[in-house]
């Protein structure tokens, strides 16, 4: 065996092994500014509560809860004043409706399409072309829905110029991308082995679908749906634009109403000062949007986190 | 029940040297009380059954243990007479030192050249890198297989090219020990006889600790084997312990535990 | 064998009903609902865009359009501040959310230990992600225009617009760089790096191309938002290119404004904006899909 030259007795000289006190330093430092990224969303969440509710509370010193929560009226800015949250919330419900009853028919549709029947090289045309839907800005929806929808619909419909139907009606293709990809990512996750034992059955695709695969990705479809209606709750400009501002407790929907963040729109853009009553229902009104929307997003999180443990 | 093997070895200077140490896995005692001396410019093979911890203990020679979430060190683990578990001890500054190359290969989607380079620049080389690169892939028996190719990416080489590379990627830091986990068992026989005689020619400068399944690969390259097992516990539960050192000829033939003895003949024939 | 007690090779026949051709009819026709379903919202796609073309498009080539500052009448004038507005917000806010949401993703992924306060910054995350752009409105009202004293300035509504763009950047930026191979970590780590050269030499690299898309993607949804805008304080008429401390406009401000505005005419320079507007985030979302098909590393 050849005599090693690089090591002779106990004269190999091991270079310092130990710390010193820049690396350690340099890599705390490094882990102290990303930390501080990751908090800027703890704080951005605690903003938005504390400056919400901060102003809410203000508000309910001067009108009390069964105020808000019983009067079916919403007058703030007339002479008799009225802070029922009722019609701003019918508003809000009536337009969530009509759009979800377009986004999930269409959103499903589509994802059972592309998953199911589609052939690779079709889907992979279709796909980015629902992602440019998505990335539609809304004002061209509110756009649309008042300038086209609106008036096409009035040949055969008693609408208002302003009505909760056309505006739902484009908040539903605005949404159909998210129920879309969602419940796609869902349905593609069910491991082909699952299709496979009911197709070896004598089960023809479509029952397949139905009684199998839909089933499977319920969770996952489910959170997509949630996610549709908080952002059809939350939804401003295509409300703003083509619903009206009226506020109105009324299930017609050919009528105008105004939902919540169309309230909040019109107040912002409006001349109430700041420590005004009125300024202040921006904030109460905010805070009731904020805590629909925090419910049904925790509700599709842990509903889409569940789906995700089935499958890794 | 301490599992020191039943046939301790000394050396003068070993590279390591392990008093007692225990390695647990998010509470759970994987690998027990490990007495065990490394010579210098050998090749050790660990051979064992799966979950005896022959990969645990190599792991721990180099800290690689650290990234494992719930993973700790007992005991003192002496490199060159410093224990590495000291929490003075900067485990960069050992990996340095202590080179591995893993099961699967995992060169860097970058060049060649810069595979090798890698490394060295972020340590601050102040030699010159092209002779460095040329240096450390001769050594590992590949520069004239890629000589001309430095700028292609690594990834786009053979199996045997890839593990290859790896091993001329860790010689580039200069280490004095090569850690390796089961270095062939992702390659074809062709490429792994490659790698075992690249083994065979690099242990003058280097001490070689290899993790191997195959019995037959420790004979071929190995001058010292330990032989580790699983256990059933008191409670039922299976641990990892190490059964046995000895020269690699002496395990194979006339072992000094039944336990090694049951292991090697049960795998023959 | 056993004897078989039927006459033909047609099995179970006497036990099933020889209903396939019905289900399969069926079938059929979900399969055609089901492609109507997709199709019909490319419909209304291409009828928007298609309305919005023809009613837009003259206006849009009339010479000015994108260099003059608007005027009463909509058959004259530009919307160049609306225009130079929404590039000074993109560019702030591309400086200011990308690093934070970067690094934020990176301290999820490489730093944090798996504790519950980690657990709580993910949901968090993830319902910010699900806050109407209004709600953002309202904190940036609170804590730029009031608080640190911005007023309804260009700043305020960029910050505004920041702060809306941070959760899907780090979302994405996650994914992408839990995508990056463990295998790759280990082999850096073993030659004796430390984590920031391994993260800025090997990780970060990696993840780019996916940590790109979805800055492209939240960025062209910052730049399509107008309800934080409006209760920033954005204006719908301005007649100069702001500073980052004056009142500002961007363009779906402008459009918004435009729809808003009865008198015949003003339709038309609404569809105008829009179709710059759309031209911008689909070019946008364009290099968004070239990059994700040409950058990604092959494995």
């Amino acid at each position: 065996m050849t005599q090693t030259t690089d090591y002779s007795d106990n004269s190999f000289a091991l270079p310092s092994l130990t710390k010193s006190a820049s690396d350690d330093i340099q890599e705390k430092f490094i882990a102290a500014i990303l930390f501080s990224c990751a908090l800027v969303s703890v704080f951005t969440t605690f903003g938005i509560i504390f400056i919400i509710f901060q102003e809410t509370f203000s508000f309910f010193q001067e009108v009390s809860l069964a105020q808000f929560f019983l009067d079916t009226r919403w007058t703030p800015l007339f002479a008799q004043r009225h802070f029922g949250i009722w019609p701003l919330l019918n508003g809000t419900f009536s337009t969530s409706l009509v759009a979800m009853a377009v986004a999930i028919p269409l959103g499903l549709s589509s994802a059972i399409y592309l998953s199911e029947y589609a052939k690779p090289k079709v889907a992979a045309f279709l796909r980015p072309a629902v992602e440019l839907l998505a990335g539609i800005p809304t004002v061209v929806h509110g756009y649309f829905a008042l300038l086209f929808v609106t008036p096409a619909l009035r040949n055969f419909l008693p609408l208002e110029v302003f009505n909760a139907l056309s505006a739902g009606l484009m908040m539903g293709i605005m949404i159909t991308p998210t129920v879309g990809s969602i419940s796609l990512d869902a349905i593609q996750s069910v491991p082909r082995s699952l299709r496979e034992g009911a197709y070896a059955l004598g089960v023809t695709k479509v029952e397949t679908i139905f009684k199998v695969v839909l089933p499977a990705a319920l969770s996952g479809i489910s959170a997509s749906i949630i996610l549709g209606i908080s952002r059809a709750v939350g939804e401003t400009m295509t409300v703003l634009i083509a619903a009206g501002q009226q506020p109105r407790l009324t299930l017609n929907l050919f009528e105008s109403v105004a939902t919540l963040t169309a309230f909040m729109a019109q107040i912002s853009g409006g001349d109430s000062p700041r420590g005004s009553l009125n300024f202040k229902t921006l904030y109460a009104v905010g805070a009731v949007l904020f805590v629909i929307t925090l419910a049904l997003n925790l509700a599709s999180y842990i509903i889409s986190h569940r789906f995700k443990e089935k499958y890794e | 029940m301490t599992a020191q093997s039943t046939n301790f070895q000394e050396f003068e200077n070993p590279v390591f040297t392990a008093e007692g140490v225990k390695v647990y896995y998010s509470g759970f005692l994987a690998l027990l009380d490990v007495y065990l001396q490394i010579p210098k410019n050998q090749i050790i093979a660990f051979i064992g059954p799966s979950g005896c911890g022959k990969s645990t203990l190599l792991r721990c020679y180099n800290r690689m243990n650290d990234l494992i979430p719930g993973a700790k060190v007992e005991g003192i683990l002496n490199y060159h007479n410093v224990n590495i578990y000291d929490p003075s001890i900067n485990s960069v500054k050992l990996r340095r030192q202590v080179g591995m190359v893993f099961q699967r290969p995992n060169p860097f989607p970058k060049s060649i050249y810069e595979n090798i380079t890698y490394a060295p620049k972020a340590n601050g080389y102040k030699g010159n890198l092209d002779q460095l690169v040329e240096e450390s892939l001769r050594k590992a028996a590949i520069w004239n297989e890629v000589k001309d190719k430095l700028k292609e990416k690594g990834t786009a080489l053979s199996g045997g090219q890839q593990q290859r590379l790896c091993i001329a990627r860790a010689i580039a830091m200069k280490p004095d020990v090569l850690l390796m986990d089961e270095p062939c068992s992702a390659l074809d026989p062709i490429s792994t006889r490659q790698v075992e005689e690249l083994c065979l020619q690099l242990k003058g400068q280097y001490t070689i600790i290899m993790v191997t399944h195959n019995m037959q690969q420790a004979t071929r390259v190995a001058d010292w084997t330990a032989f580790f097992n699983t256990f059933q516990d008191e409670s039922g539960k299976r641990r990892g312990k190490l059964v046995e050192f000895s020269p690699t000829e002496k395990l194979f033939n006339d072992p000094t535990t039944k336990e090694a003895a049951d292991y090697i003949s049960g795998r023959f024939g | 064998m056993a004897q078989s007690t039927q006459s033909d090779n047609s099995l179970n026949s006497a036990e099933f009903t020889d209903n396939i051709d019905g289900r399969e009819k069926v079938g059929k026709v979900f399969e055609i609902l089901f492609l109507i379903g997709l199709l019909v919202g490319l419909f209304v796609l291409a009828l928007m865009l298609l309305n919005i073309g023809h009613d837009g498009l003259s206006s849009l080539f009339r010479p000015g359009f994108l260099t003059e500052t608007p005027s009463r009448f909509p058959e004259r004038g530009g919307i160049r501040p609306a225009i130079f507005g929404s590039v000074i917000l993109g560019l702030i806010v591309i400086l200011v959310a990308v690093p934070i949401g970067v690094g934020a993703a990176l301290y999820l992924e490489e730093y944090a230990p798996k504790k519950w306060w980690t657990a709580f910054i993910e949901i968090n995350i993830s319902n910010l992600a699900g806050v109407p752009s209004i709600v953002y409105g309202l904190l940036g009202l609170g804590v730029f225009n009031y608080l640190l004293g911005f007023g309804a300035t260009l700043i305020s509504g960029a910050l505004t617009l920041a702060l809306l763009s941070l959760p899907v950047i780090i979302v994405t930026a996650r994914e992408a760089i839990r995508s990056v191979p463990d295998s790759l970590r280990n082999a850096s780590y073993g030659l004796g790096t430390t984590k920031w050269q391994t993260i800025q030499n090997h990780v970060l690299p990696y993840a780019i191309p996916g940590i790109l898309t979805g800055v492209i993607i939240s960025v062209s949804r910052a730049l399509g938002d107008a309800a934080s805008l409006v209760v920033i304080g954005a204006v719908s008429f301005l007649t100069f290119d702001p500073g980052l401390f004056q009142r500002f406009m961007a363009l779906p401000i402008q459009i918004f404004s435009y729809i808003t505005r009865p008198e015949p005419g003003f339709a038309n320079v609404a569809a105008a904006s829009i179709l710059v507007l759309l031209f911008v985030i689909f070019a946008l979302n364009g290099v968004a899909i070239y990059i994700r098909q040409h950058f990604t590393i092959a494995k």
